[in-house]
């Protein structure tokens, strides 16, 4: 379970820029439940998502995994229990690392990088299993250079790699946003099965209200730094794109754009 | 063949230097320019224990340890007080250079002339006459490279890579990349100190400013090798690494051996360095064009 307390946050505090994001912003989201957030640009998403990793701090408030504060943990620390895939499909793994060699860093989180052999030639049977879960065919390119992968193969390589070992929660930080139509529905079918099978606390960002809608237990809306729409099970469910789209129209002619 | 048998010693001893600098400049993508104090730090340590009549070997990995330091300094000056990494490098080789005259004892210059050195106590310096250096250096140079080959495939190696190739990816590992940056460079400067203690018994004496423009001659080495042999598979990095040394070390004999005095050695240096750095960016432009 993650618990955000009144978290508040500003933006360049005491400068002509200062821009108050959070105000006594709270958010529960319980075990092994996948939450959509949507939201426009600047409401506060991928803000949140850095919140709780820890790469932006917070001016006042508390964070907790599972009932434990990880507010005073470097950004590091907390990817003990985090797991993260990012929209840059370039982010999430080494480019100019083989396939086995980046699966074999992935599996290696939460243990020591010491001077043993760094991939372990018992576990490239696992990995090859992995990784034919894919279906992309890449348990049979070990040898090949992650560079060398399409931006699809390397979110799907990305995801499975933030997810191979033990983590509290799995951020998703608009993780189909670059890919094409078709490349971005079958990462987000895989994410969907990862995430079934393997019962993780999810929260995604996406722009694509279809997925939120589609996709997950729970669906939040943000504006300015606020969670103005947020329900779940068969509220979510009745739901249709027109009404989310509604809104969203609502509060951009609130703003006068 | 005196000039062969110079160029493979030169190329040899620049190789555990460049070596080094790989680590540096292509993995962790950090321009060192510690190198240039860390090459003479790891000649003085050699020349003062030599002095003392230490056995010479000793030298190798004190001189070792001696320039690992010198790149936790500026690990630590680069992460921990968040110095750019140009800086971080040019603070500690401005410093090391007041400590290296210190470890020489105030000496801008010390021979070495007289005293037994790694050569002179080699098991072949009887019968190979003068093949013996070339072999001591080879002997050397080829155990850090086989060395470095096994670091990069541990998972401590492969975390260093992955740090120069997409720190992100260290981050979300729960790993502190910080610490990932200063250990690659603290291995990458005590090759080079390793590779000015080798030196300075090459050429029996230690001076101050002998490590002055060893940073183009390191990067040199690493682009030759890396641009020209990286490209085949079946070489190593790291044998490619050597081949780029040995391969420089010979442009600049022949410079001289054409005519060019000893005064002008940074001069060749410098313009083979930029030489090499233009033909690898018409090369780079020309891949991109026959790829568009």
């Amino acid at each position: 379970m993650i618990r955000l307390e009144h978290i508040d946050k500003t933006y360049n505090p005491h400068t002509v820029n200062e821009m108050q994001l959070f105000s006594d912003f709270n958010l529960e989201v319980k075990n092994n439940e996948f939450v959509s957030i949507i939201g426009s640009n600047g409401s506060g998403k991928t803000s949140l998502l850095n919140i709780i990793c820890g790469s932006i701090p917070i001016d006042s408030g508390d964070i907790l995994i599972n009932g434990e504060s990880i507010n005073k943990l470097v950004e590091f620390k907390r990817y003990k229990k985090i797991g993260r895939v990012y929209q840059n499909p370039s982010m999430g793994t080494c480019a100019n690392m083989t396939i086995l060699e980046n699966m074999s860093l992935a599996d290696n989180k939460g243990k020591i990088f010491d001077l043993k052999w760094g991939t372990d030639k018992k576990r490239i049977s696992f990995y090859k299993e992995q990784l034919a879960q894919l279906n992309l065919g890449l348990e049979d390119k070990l040898g090949v250079k992650v560079g060398l992968l399409s931006g699809g193969q390397r979110q799907a390589m990305a995801l499975l790699m933030s997810t191979i070992t033990p983590i509290d929660i799995l951020i998703l930080d608009e993780h189909t946003a670059a890919l094409d139509p078709k490349t971005a529905e079958i990462i987000m079918e895989l994410t969907d099965k990862i995430v079934k099978e393997k019962n993780l606390t999810t929260i995604m960002v996406t722009h694509n209200l279809m997925y939120a809608l589609n996709y997950g237990h729970r669906l939040i809306m943000m504006h300015e730094g606020k969670a103005i729409m947020d329900i779940e099970g068969d509220e979510k469910s009745s739901v249709a794109v027109d009404d989310i789209l509604d809104v969203f129209n609502r509060i951009s002619i609130e703003r006068g754009n | 063949m005196a000039l062969i048998l110079s160029v493979l010693e030169q190329g040899f001893i620049y190789t555990i230097l460049a070596l080094g600098v790989y680590i540096t400049y292509k993995i962790l993508d950090f321009p060192d320019l510690t190198v240039d104090s860390s090459f003479p730090l790891g000649a003085a340590v050699c020349a003062v224990m030599i002095k003392a009549g230490i056995n010479p070997y000793l030298t190798l990995p004190a001189a070792f340890a001696a320039g690992g330091i010198a790149g936790l300094a500026t690990g630590m000056i680069h992460v921990k007080f968040k110095v750019r990494d140009l800086l971080s490098g040019i603070i500690t080789m401005t410093m090391l250079y007041s400590v290296n005259l210190h470890i020489a004892g105030g000496q801008a210059n010390m021979p070495i002339f007289s005293s037994e050195n790694i050569f002179t106590l080699s098991p072949f310096a009887d019968k190979l006459g003068e093949y013996n250096k070339v072999l001591v250096i080879f002997i050397i140079m080829l155990i850090c490279k086989f060395l470095m080959d096994l670091y990069l495939k541990t998972k401590s190696g492969y975390l260093l890579r992955a740090v120069g190739d997409n720190d992100t990816v260290v981050t979300v590992l729960a790993k502190d990349k910080g610490i990932v940056k200063i250990t690659g460079l603290v291995i990458a400067n005590a090759l080079v100190a390793l590779a000015g203690c080798v030196m300075c018994q090459d050429q029996r004496f230690f001076e101050i400013s002998m490590g002055t423009g060893t940073i183009v001659i390191g990067l040199a080495s690493v682009i030759i090798g890396t641009n020209v042999f990286g490209k085949l598979s079946f070489i190593k990095t790291t044998t490619s690494v050597i081949i780029g040394s040995v391969i420089y070390k010979a442009c600049v004999a022949v410079a001289i051996w054409l005519g060019l005095a000893a005064i002008d050695m940074k001069l060749i240096t410098g313009a083979l360095f930029l030489v090499i750095l233009v033909i690898s960016n018409f090369r780079k432009a020309g891949a991109e064009n026959d790829q568009a």
